[in-house]
């Protein structure tokens, strides 16, 4: 096991380093289009062949990590803090408190939210800068998708505030926020871990469905989202299997951090 | 005198212990912590004194009712024991839900009216059309512009069973919901089944053996599978031409496959299940009788999360697999703005999501906490 | 001797088969859209148009492969009164598919039914040039006269959209005139039509029509699933097929894809030249300004559109009249020739200036927009990216912004929030007459600037003069001239930049006969009533 883990370590360490030095490593622009070799195949010049438009797919492949590996994280951890924060308080004051919270939180799974990122678009100026698009296609993912996550942490604090030890704190006299910091947020780590990496290749792929609300990362910007989109073109695909590159490192990536930091899955 | 927290609690029992013997009156040892506690003043003392006393006080279900409904609410085991509290809970529950489905309806609407491209139609861009015609159809979103109207009378409507007429499919939609409803339910009913068939079938073998080696290959395909989103899943499904069902169990499968694993993992490091294996039972019969009888609740609630996730995942595998469902139609619904069809199709998920999330909640509390 | 019996026999065999096949079997293709409904006169998408084609009776056909007219319902027509009035001489011995008989009164009832303003119908729109009353006459069952309050230019080609319905049944829409009638509907999943018994066109040899016994659309929006079932024998046509499919199937079975030219439908992208539009007043002026929007015109690299995002499959476009229109196209008018040096000259005569790689207007803002486009049409998406790397030899700073349907068409016609909009048009009629309401500058589909008061510069008003003398005479050869100055005023001023002509390309199965298809939508089934399908049997041997 302990060479394995190594050997998973190693992977994810040479894909955040290819990821940054993106610039050195990429053999062409990333929107550069060389018209003449559409859809081309792996050849020295191109060395995983070009995408409909001409552009090289391993600089776009190179630059989209750097778009994805960076920002889907950060919008990860910005859900993930904010269902701790809400899911936290709703299993830790319990009572009347917590049912309004969960009916908050069940509301906000089921709602249409699809029409406040259509406001938010219409209210956005049509002209941002690729960096600015960027980072509020993430910053709005990681607003919109804590409610998953926070139903999970609630039952899980409920579970624990319920929990022996807890009360047994308590009896000794630990209370309030001491109680909070010590005793229950340790604990609520591997559920908080879980949920973080659950959520990561979620808003890879959420980030490319916003592309169609016109809020995803604006061209010629590549990212892991709007590349994996470009696998709905099925018969493509089957004549260049290597449009599957992306797929490929998501799984290798995804899995190898699930295998390197190990989370409890609480479902209930 | 305010009394410190943890010393007020055990003075209080050692005091009430005196003066009540073990087989005394329920009342009067009530009585008695009650007192004790309202010399501390919080209201939490009170609620864990009581609790902590429970061994000793060793009340009956009448003893317990007595106490109150707000120490039943914070700890499942009284709960448990007090019967006539479920339907008391679940008459709370459902008022709970109808309230949110009413205000979820009201909210969706109100997302819809104010979202940009309400009131315009694709039509307006025939160039065929008369001035009048173009009028006409901005005229008839008349009907939708003040949402508290528009939703009073879709409700006035619902209660007479009748649920509006569909702008951009010109259907009533009762018809199609009662046409697309079935393709859902087969849909998430078959991957349901299939991914538990296939995630039970990947977290037995490791729990049965309880070797870290039978892990290792399940675990990296249930990290692999969960890292991939349900619509990369349903698109690479339709690459290699699979069935769009399986897709769902391909989504529910790995997070039945873990969750399983490290329950029955849980469950088997209990005492009595490390007694029964000192005594030479056979690992599978452990497994048969000792283990799942425990986690058997547990298993059960994470049943009814699975149907939420099952539903989740079905709405872009619709979409993309072309199935005739609720998700394809909801898509539809909100890229042509069309309000009456959107706030059934709001009110329906937020009743199915309601109401799976709060059965997995009465399933679970019984169980939750005490081991 | 026995060898001759046995040569004999097998060709009576095969001639016999070639009768064989010609007769039954069930056509099978897929509808892009669900119909929202099955009333003729209201139809105004690709699902209920289909269905009206094949099932709807129509006294006039215009034959999509000679673009001439045919006589259908009616065996001939007159227009009098300087196109005011058409006068009908109806087919004799025509039922209905329920048997009952077709005579003037159905035609009337269908006139005035489609011209009720309260119907709203687009095709009714079509007739009305002007408000005021039909006046329809019948003047025996074989014999009526409509009269609209003012000349209908190329009036007769709009009677192809009237599919005529029943004066005297109460199931309306149950009742057809054409090859087929709707059998059964699953609501989305499938439509069937079974073959008329009542049909009234014969072939050359006296055999009714049509050939097939049925047809079968299915309700398929997904194009690649589309084109896997078409792969595996399960669809028999595909329409509109994409550019990249359609290479993947040339190259699996080139004897199944047919490119049959330009289309009717162009590209095109245009700036906003609102003034009430909430954009900066710079902005506003590059886009009013003749030499800038010619500029960019000249800086786009429209071969490389077709090479790139049509695979040849679509040419650089010149005016809003595509080749496949052979009457109205003008042949003199050549596409904006791309020269970038020549538009950066046109740019610094308008004061701009190239500064370090951006380009700079007169006061120095850096000329930096962004066109919308809808999302989900990825040729449309792919043409934006690329002009984006064209302008951006220009030092033009372009940025690409896909919105979903209606937000696009709130910003267009409502709000007027953009800058620039990359879109297409979709034609049917030939004629432009049509287009009435997109160039007229008082009309709402004006794109650029539309309802205007009055016009705001002069060319629109020559537009207007232009367009209302074409409207108002009914010699074709007139209307003609007209419209060529039209379309020469939009090739030099350039308020639409016309991209690309799209190709017609569609797919057709080997078991299908006599299929011939063409620029003009329906493109592969046009003839439905001749199409016939090769029978397994006869196929295997």
């Amino acid at each position: 096991m302990k060479t394995l883990r190594q050997f998973v370590w190693g992977i994810l360490i040479l894909v955040f380093a290819a990821s940054l030095m993106a610039g050195l490593l990429a053999p062409a622009p990333y929107g550069q289009q060389f018209r003449d070799s559409t859809n081309a195949g792996p050849s020295r010049r191109f060395p995983l062949g070009t995408d409909e438009l001409g552009r090289d797919r391993l600089s776009r492949l190179l630059y989209g990590s750097r778009v994805s590996l960076l920002l889907a994280p950060a919008a990860a951890l910005l859900s993930t803090f904010i269902a701790a924060l809400i899911g936290g308080l709703a299993g830790y004051l319990g009572g009347w408190w917590e049912r309004l919270i969960m009916r908050f939180i069940d509301l906000s799974l089921s709602l249409p939210w699809l029409f406040l990122l259509l406001t938010v678009r219409a209210l956005l100026p049509l002209n941002v800068s690729p960096v600015a698009s960027v980072s509020i296609t993430f910053a709005l993912l990681g607003l919109l998708g804590w409610a998953g996550p926070a139903r999970v942490v609630r039952s899980g604090v409920r579970s624990l505030t319920s929990s022996g030890f807890v009360l047994q704190a308590k009896a000794c006299g630990c209370r309030g926020s001491r109680l909070l910091v010590m005793q229950v947020l340790p604990n609520l780590k591997p559920i908080l871990q879980a949920q973080f990496w659950i959520s990561v290749p979620v808003f890879i792929l959420a980030e490319a469905n916003l592309g169609l609300l016109g809020l995803g990362v604006s061209e010629p910007l590549p990212s892991w989202g709007n590349l994996l989109r470009g696998l709905e073109n099925y018969g493509a695909v089957r004549s260049n299997p290597w449009t599957l590159a992306p797929v490929l490192l998501l799984v290798i990536v995804m899995g190898s951090l699930h295998l390197v930091f190990p989370g409890e899955d609480y479902y209930s | 005198m305010r009394l410190e927290y943890g010393d007020g609690i055990r003075d209080a029992i050692t005091r009430c212990r005196v003066a009540w013997p073990l087989d005394g009156c329920c009342g009067g040892k009530i009585r008695c912590l009650t007192q004790a506690a309202a010399e501390v003043g919080r209201q939490e003392f009170r609620e864990d004194l009581l609790f902590l006393s429970i061994g000793w006080l060793k009340p009956t279900a009448g003893c317990l009712r007595r106490m109150g409904s707000r120490l039943a609410n914070r700890h499942g085991v009284i709960r448990d024991k007090a019967s006539g509290m479920w339907i008391h809970r679940a008459a709370r529950h459902t008022a709970t839900i109808l309230i949110t489905v009413l205000l979820g309806g009201l909210l969706g609407a109100t997302l819809l009216r104010f979202a940009p491209g309400f009131g315009v139609d694709e039509q307006e861009l025939d160039t065929r059309l008369s001035g009048a015609t173009i009028q006409a159809l901005r005229d008839s979103h008349a009907a939708e512009r003040n949402v508290l109207v528009f939703y009073a009378r879709y409700l006035s409507g619902l209660l007479r069973g009748d649920l509006g007429v569909s702008r951009s499919l010109q259907r009533p939609i009762s018809e199609l919901l009662s046409q697309r409803i079935p393709v859902t339910l087969r849909l998430v009913a078959f991957g349901l089944l299939a991914g538990w068939l296939l995630g039970l079938a990947l977290a037995l073998p490791g729990a049965i053996s309880g070797k870290p080696a039978h892990d290792i290959l399940p675990g990296f395909l249930s990290g692999a599978l969960l890292s991939l989103p349900s619509a990369l899943v349903a698109v690479l499904f339709v690459l290699i031409g699979g069935p769009g069902p399986l897709a769902i169990a391909l989504v529910i499968a790995p997070k039945v496959y873990r969750y399983s694993r490290n329950l029955l993992a849980q469950t088997s490091a209990m005492p009595h299940v490390l007694a029964a294996r000192a005594k030479g039972l056979s690992r599978l019969r452990i497994l048969l009788w000792h283990v799942l009888p425990i986690a058997a609740p547990q298993i059960i609630a994470l049943a009814g999360v699975s149907v939420s996730i099952a539903f989740g995942a079905s709405i872009p595998i619709e979409v993309i697999c072309d199935f005739p469902g609720i998700g394809q139609l909801a898509w539809q619904a909100a890229l042509a703005r069309d309000m009456p069809l959107l706030v059934n199709l709001t009110v329906l998920v937020t009743v199915v999501t309601l109401v799976a999330n709060s059965a997995s909640d009465l399933a679970v509390s019984p169980s939750s906490g005490r081991q | 001797m026995t060898r001759r019996c046995s040569v004999l026999a097998l060709a009576a065999y095969l001639l016999s088969w070639r009768a064989f096949a010609q007769q039954g079997g069930e056509l099978h293709f897929c509808l892009h859209s669900e119909p929202k409904t099955f009333n003729p006169q209201l139809v105004t998408e690709e699902g209920g148009e289909t269905i009206r084609y094949l099932t709807g009776g129509v006294l006039i056909r215009v034959n999509r492969s000679t673009q001439e007219l045919q006589p259908e319902l009616a065996v001939s027509w007159k227009i009098l009164a300087g196109g005011r009035k058409i006068e009908f001489v109806l087919r004799q011995g025509v039922s209905f598919s329920d048997g009952t008989p077709f005579s003037a009164e159905d035609v009337a009832y269908t006139m005035r039914a489609l011209m009720d303003t309260d119907l709203h119908s687009s095709t009714g729109d079509s007739f009305r040039s002007s408000a005021g009353p039909l006046d329809v006459k019948t003047s025996g069952p074989y014999h009526l006269t409509i009269t609209f309050p003012a000349p209908v230019p190329g009036m007769e080609r709009l009677f192809d959209q009237v599919a005529i319905l029943s004066a005297h049944s109460q199931r309306k829409e149950s009742l057809f005139l054409g090859p087929f009638c709707m059998a059964e509907y699953k609501a989305g999943s499938y439509v069937l039509l079974r073959r008329n018994p009542h049909y009234w066109k014969r072939d050359d040899a006296g055999r009714q029509l049509p050939y097939l016994d049925s047809i079968r659309l299915d309700i398929q929006k997904n194009r690649d699933l589309e084109m896997l079932r078409f792969r595996r024998g399960q669809l028999h046509l595909i329409n509109n097929l994409d550019p990249e499919l359609f290479d993947q199937l040339a190259a699996e079975a080139p004897s199944s894809v047919h490119d049959a030219g330009a289309s009717l439908d162009s590209e095109l992208l245009w700036f906003n030249q609102v003034p009430s539009s909430p954009l900066p007043a710079y902005k506003k002026a590059w886009f009013r300004s003749q030499g800038f929007r010619r500029a960019i015109s000249g800086a786009i690299n429209r071969e490389d559109l077709c090479r790139v995002v049509y695979r040849g499959h679509a040419s650089p476009a010149a005016g809003p009249v595509s080749p496949a229109n052979q009457f109205w196209f003008r042949a003199g008018l050549k596409q904006h020739a791309f020269d970038p040096q020549g538009a950066l000259g046109r740019l610094e005569q308008e004061g701009f200036r190239l500064d370090g790689g951006v380009l700079r207007d007169r006061d120095g803002h850096p000329v930096e927009f962004s066109v919308i486009t809808n999302a989900g049409n990825k040729p449309r998406e792919r043409m934006a990216v690329m002009i984006q790397q064209d302008l951006g030899k220009l030092g033009v700073r372009l940025n690409v912004v896909t919105l979903d349907f209606p937000s696009l068409i709130d910003r267009i016609s409502r709000s007027y929030d953009y800058e620039a909009c990359l879109l297409g048009f979709v034609n049917d009629d030939m004629d432009p007459n049509a287009q009435m309401n997109v160039w007229l500058s008082s009309a709402s589909n004006h794109q650029w600037n539309p309802e205007q008061k009055s016009p705001e510069t002069e060319w629109e008003a020559q537009i207007d003069r232009l367009m209302r003398a074409q409207a108002s005479v009914s010699d074709p050869r007139k209307r003609k001239a007209s419209f060529d100055k039209v379309q020469d005023i939009i090739w030099d001023e350039a308020p639409f930049l016309y991209l690309v002509y799209k190709n017609s390309l569609s797919a057709v199965s080997a078991m299908v006969q006599n299929a011939r298809p063409t620029g003009l939508r329906p493109q592969t089934y046009w003839n439905a009533e001749r199409l016939s399908l090769v029978s397994e049997v006869a196929r295997s041997r």
